[in-house]
């Protein structure tokens, strides 16, 4: 142990030793590519992987001889999970380092705390996850779900194939899940359903003790009409959440729990059998049989040298925004914010599913959605999915707010632009 | 109504046809073998079909092959599509033909899939298994099998209930039939059927029959009643009436043993805090990091003992005990000791300490979390009745807790390092003066301490997430309850978690979790305000200064 300890130890030294090296001796001809994630922290649980992923990327890219003729560079950050800090290094990493682009954040207070300092110093952003809506900035490229591409496809599977009647909709108390019930309740409610069969919960972060939800569940499912959960439940909270429904012997069967926070990397820190039948939603799963997932896994796998790693899908949502960022600079002949950005509209990749990504007005992708039931061995199986893929959209439609608002960047220049005062409310969300 | 009759009567015979024991034929043998060799056809839809075929083929074949699907245990060769049982054998597996048990021989993982299912599968085929098994000979098999059928009762349901009452011996299952025939007989357009059901729905504790009930009672959306005939509507009033008193009784019982539940955790983590925060005055910070440590050394027995899981627990809490316990004397000895009544140094280096632990866990084992079992006999729950039942895992936590709590208790008062201890943490000059080396009574003091913690970690990775995170998770609490307690009363603790565990429970129906987790902190500080040493303050003049 010590032994291989202190070879990583070195390993790590020479390590920066050598990175410091490349830099001074290629200082001059590199793009720098700015990543920003969570290394220490609450989040390095999911962030450290995209981390890796990034550096990866960057790696292969040079392989084929990097864009513009130029080497990348990742330059690599550490926000140790503090959302104040994040925005400090996002400063850092564009006036001082200079990077071209970053990708990063996961959290969406995250997002919000970068915000501001990308749109003051004309940065770019290339966000992974999947989030609430409600948002459209021109300095950022929205590369996980909206809404529309994950919570309301896997509610209108419940619906017509499951028959779900009644509905759970429990979450971590916070904006993402907040928002989102919010947008479900008014979408289920616009389908017909009363409020007596919709029972919301809000728990706080890291949740533990869920004996009183999970009996107040069984009790509103077994009032003869089919019963399901939507959970927006937060990362750590999962895990005795699902142990306390095996528990109290509430099978996917019965109660099918539909989540969309859990994915296989999440799952392999997991006793999985409780789990076993129960679904999620995403826009992308490591079990799909495709040619470009393949190829991917078995990079990731020798890029990590471990056999066990698993790829999930805001990993795949990096993959997506990279080999854009990558196009969209070789289209526009230089790595200049505005030109970039103005390129990326439009710009098609494939994704690895089977379909194909594309840039929208909006700066959200076109996703398909995929509802897999989780198997014992921590993967998911396809059980179902929309046809053809599904375009994100920043404002919910079911929303009475945003109802009205669009985001159009190389039209309107606007990314809260309102249909009926005919007005941009600008850079303000 | 003839209408619905008929329906009735056609789906009675439907559900009456497998029931009838046809003389079997060839023909039926043959097309079941048909029947299962398609099975491994992609569409769920299909697969879903065949399996209702297969459902009305008398076949002794049927259950077994139906079983291995429903437990995802069913596979078919790659090469010709066989569907196949397979069986572990070295790095292979050796597979059978599931129609003539014929030894099809030894084949690699990849040679061979799963036959899949989801979950509308499972349901389909749980139901069709039920049915027969309502023939078994076991009384307990039986009424798992009625139980099943009842969950999703449906017209064809009751009836193959109907009709296996009359030969049913055992209480218990007669009784569970009963109700699930009148769950049906409720919706029926016989008056006389109708209220004979209403009262033995009245009886029951079914959650689903409550439902019924409160259907009946419905009123539309112009204010009135759905069911027109007053009589009924008041007999189903009374059963209700009678139904929730009594699930009110359990209901009262279900949220104190959450609350006893919660309030056992809460004992675990502090219990270890009580010693290095409550007998020593060390404000630990690191405290949750050594329950960490617990939860982690769970995880390393689990993977040196990968076939005895149900054991390994057993092995961890001694172990968890030894590791955290080292890592507190290393702490004490390196650290703390410098900064004896120093208090805001203290938090401050336990802190830093704690960041220390955290990511020497990330570089470790990585910062994902890891995976921890739960051995079989610490899932499920003990069912008192349909409205009423006590989750293993958390019971075994509540008498867990007791145990360490009580070990602890005679340890302090029972043993010379305890009374070492208490003369130390009373007055550290005489008892000095007495010839205790208070510097080693201190080092095994908050060894204990430490070590309490880690065996607390040991029991929260059956409940919680193992990972770098964990410890942050229970600081607060377990500040809260040993503050709220009383600092340095080990009974203080005891009766602080429990009482702050039930409190917590019993609020949260009404108030939802995070409200009543802000409401518990409000009252706290409140309390703290009116008696600032806690329920059972300390007493004594070496307390004083």
């Amino acid at each position: 142990m010590k032994i291989t300890k202190l070879n990583k130890l070195s390993l790590f030294v020479s390590g920066i030793a050598l990175s410091v090296v490349i830099n001074v001796a290629q200082a001059a001809d590199t793009i720098k590519v700015g990543v920003l994630h969570s290394l220490s922290g609450t989040m390095a649980i999911s962030e450290t992987t995209l981390k890796d992923t990034m550096v990866m990327l960057v790696e292969e890219q040079n392989k084929k001889g990097g864009v513009l003729g130029k080497k990348l560079e990742a330059v690599v950050v550490d926000p140790a999970s503090n959302w104040p800090l994040f925005a400090e290094k996002a400063r850092e990493l564009i006036q001082k380092e200079k990077v071209a682009v970053t990708f990063g954040c996961w959290t969406s207070v995250s997002r919000k705390s970068v915000l501001p300092v990308f749109e003051e110093l004309n940065g770019l952003l290339f966000y992974p996850v999947q989030y609430e809506g409600e948002e459209s900035s021109k300095n950022v490229f929205y590369t996980g779900a909206a809404p529309n591409q994950q919570a309301i496809p896997a509610v209108d599977y419940l619906m017509n194939e499951i028959g779900v009647k009644r509905w759970v909709l429990a979450g971590t108390d916070y904006v993402y899940p907040r928002t989102t019930n919010k947008i479900l309740e008014a979408y289920l409610k616009a389908k017909g359903v009363k409020s007596k069969d919709i029972m919301i919960n809000y728990t706080p972060f890291g949740h533990s003790d869920w004996q009183s939800i999970v009996a107040d569940i069984k009790k509103f499912g077994s009032k003869g009409k089919k019963t399901a959960v939507v959970s927006t439940i937060n990362g750590d909270a999962n895990v005795p959440f699902y142990k306390e429904l095996g528990n109290q012997g509430i099978s996917a069967e019965d109660i099918p729990v539909v989540a969309f926070s859990v994915g296989e990397e999440e799952l392999s820190g997991i006793d999985t059998k409780p789990l076993v039948g129960h679904l999620a939603a995403w826009n992308y799963f490591m079990s799909v049989e495709n040619k470009d997932n393949a190829a991917f896994i078995k990079s990731w796998k020798k890029f990590t040298k471990n056999d066990k790693r698993v790829t999930n899908d805001p990993m795949e949502a990096h993959v997506i925004g990279f080999k854009m960022w990558v196009k969209a600079v070789e289209k526009a002949g230089t790595t200049d914010t505005d030109a970039v950005a103005k390129a990326m509209i439009g710009l098609e990749v494939p994704n690895m599913t089977g379909g194909i990504a594309k840039m929208l007005p909006n700066h959200h992708l076109t996703k398909p959605v995929l509802i897999g039931e989780i198997q014992e061995n921590g993967q998911f199986d396809v059980v179902w999915q929309t046809d053809g893929t599904v375009p994100g959209d920043a404002w919910s439609d079911f929303l009475p707010g945003s109802k009205d608002v669009v985001s159009d960047w190389p039209k309107l220049n606007c990314g809260n632009y309102n249909t009926k005062t005919k007005k941009c409310s600008g850079q303000n969300y | 109504m003839s209408k619905i009759l008929i329906t009735m009567f056609c789906l009675l015979l439907v559900s009456l046809v497998p029931m009838q024991a046809m003389p079997e034929t060839d023909l039926t043998a043959d097309e079941f073998a048909e029947l299962v060799s398609q099975l491994h056809v992609k569409s769920y839809k299909e697969k879903e079909a065949i399996i209702k075929k297969i459902a009305t083929i008398k076949d002794p074949r049927k259950v077994p092959i139906l079983q291995r699907m429903q437990d995802g245990e069913l596979f078919y060769r790659n090469a010709d599509k066989k569907i196949v049982f397979r069986e572990a054998s070295a790095e292979q597996y050796r597979i059978t033909d599931v129609l003539n048990n014929e030894d099809l021989g030894l084949v690699d993982a990849g040679d061979i899939k799963k036959v899949k299912i989801n979950n509308k599968l499972r349901r389909v085929i749980r139901g069709i298994i039920a049915r027969l098994r309502l023939q078994d000979e076991d009384a307990g098999v039986r009424l798992t099998a009625v139980n099943n059928i009842v969950k999703n009762i449906n017209a064809s349901g009751a009836a193959l209930l109907h009709d296996s009452l009359p030969e049913e011996q055992d209480e218990d299952v007669r009784e569970a039939m009963k109700t699930g025939v009148a769950l049906m007989d409720v919706l029926s357009e016989d008056r006389p059927v109708r209220i004979a059901a209403i009262m033995i729905l009245g009886e029951s504790v079914l959650p689903a029959a409550r439902s019924r009930l409160e259907d009946i009672l419905e009123k539309d959306d112009a204010g009135d009643y759905v069911e027109a005939d007053a009589e009924l509507r008041q007999l189903a009033r009374k059963g209700l009436d009678k139904i929730e008193s009594r699930l009110n009784v359990y209901q009262f019982f279900e949220t104190a043993f959450f609350g006893l539940s919660l309030g056992s955790v809460l004992l675990l983590i502090a219990v270890g805090l009580a010693i290095t925060f409550g007998v020593m005055g060390v404000i630990n910070m690191a405290h949750g990091e050594l329950m960490m440590i617990g939860a982690y050394t769970t995880y390393v027995v689990q993977l040196m003992m990968p076939n005895h899981i149900d054991y390994s627990l057993f092995v961890a809490i001694p172990l968890a005990f030894v590791v955290a316990g080292l890592f507190g004397i290393a702490i004490e000895r390196s650290v703390i000791r410098f900064l004896y009544g120093r208090p805001l140094e203290t938090l401050l280096a336990t802190f830093g300490i704690s960041l220390i632990l955290q990511q020497m866990v990330r570089s470790i084992f990585s910062p994902l979390n890891r995976s921890v079992a739960t051995p079989e006999w610490m899932s499920g729950s003990f069912e008192i009745n349909a409205a009423l039942s006590l989750t293993y895992n958390r019971f075994y936590v509540i008498i867990f807790s007791l145990l360490v709590f009580f070990f602890l208790l005679a340890l302090l008062k029972k043993t010379s390092l305890g009374l070492q201890v208490r003369a130390v943490s009373q007055n550290r000059p005489m008892a000095k003066a007495m010839g205790v080396r208070s510097e080693w009574v201190d080092a095994l003091t908050f060894g204990l301490g430490s070590g309490i913690a880690g065996v607390a970690g040991v029991a929260l990775s059956q409940l919680t997430n193992v990972g770098p995170n964990l410890g942050q998770t229970y600081i607060i609490d377990s500040f809260m309850v040993v503050v709220f307690g009383g600092v340095g009363n080990l009974w203080g603790t005891l009766v602080s978690a429990m009482s702050l565990g039930v409190f917590n429970k019993f609020l949260e129906p009404s108030t939802g979790a995070v409200l009543a987790k802000i409401l518990v902190l409000v009252l706290i500080i409140l309390f703290i305000q009116k008696r600032p040493r806690g329920m059972f303050p300390q007493k004594g003049r070496a307390v004083e200064n």
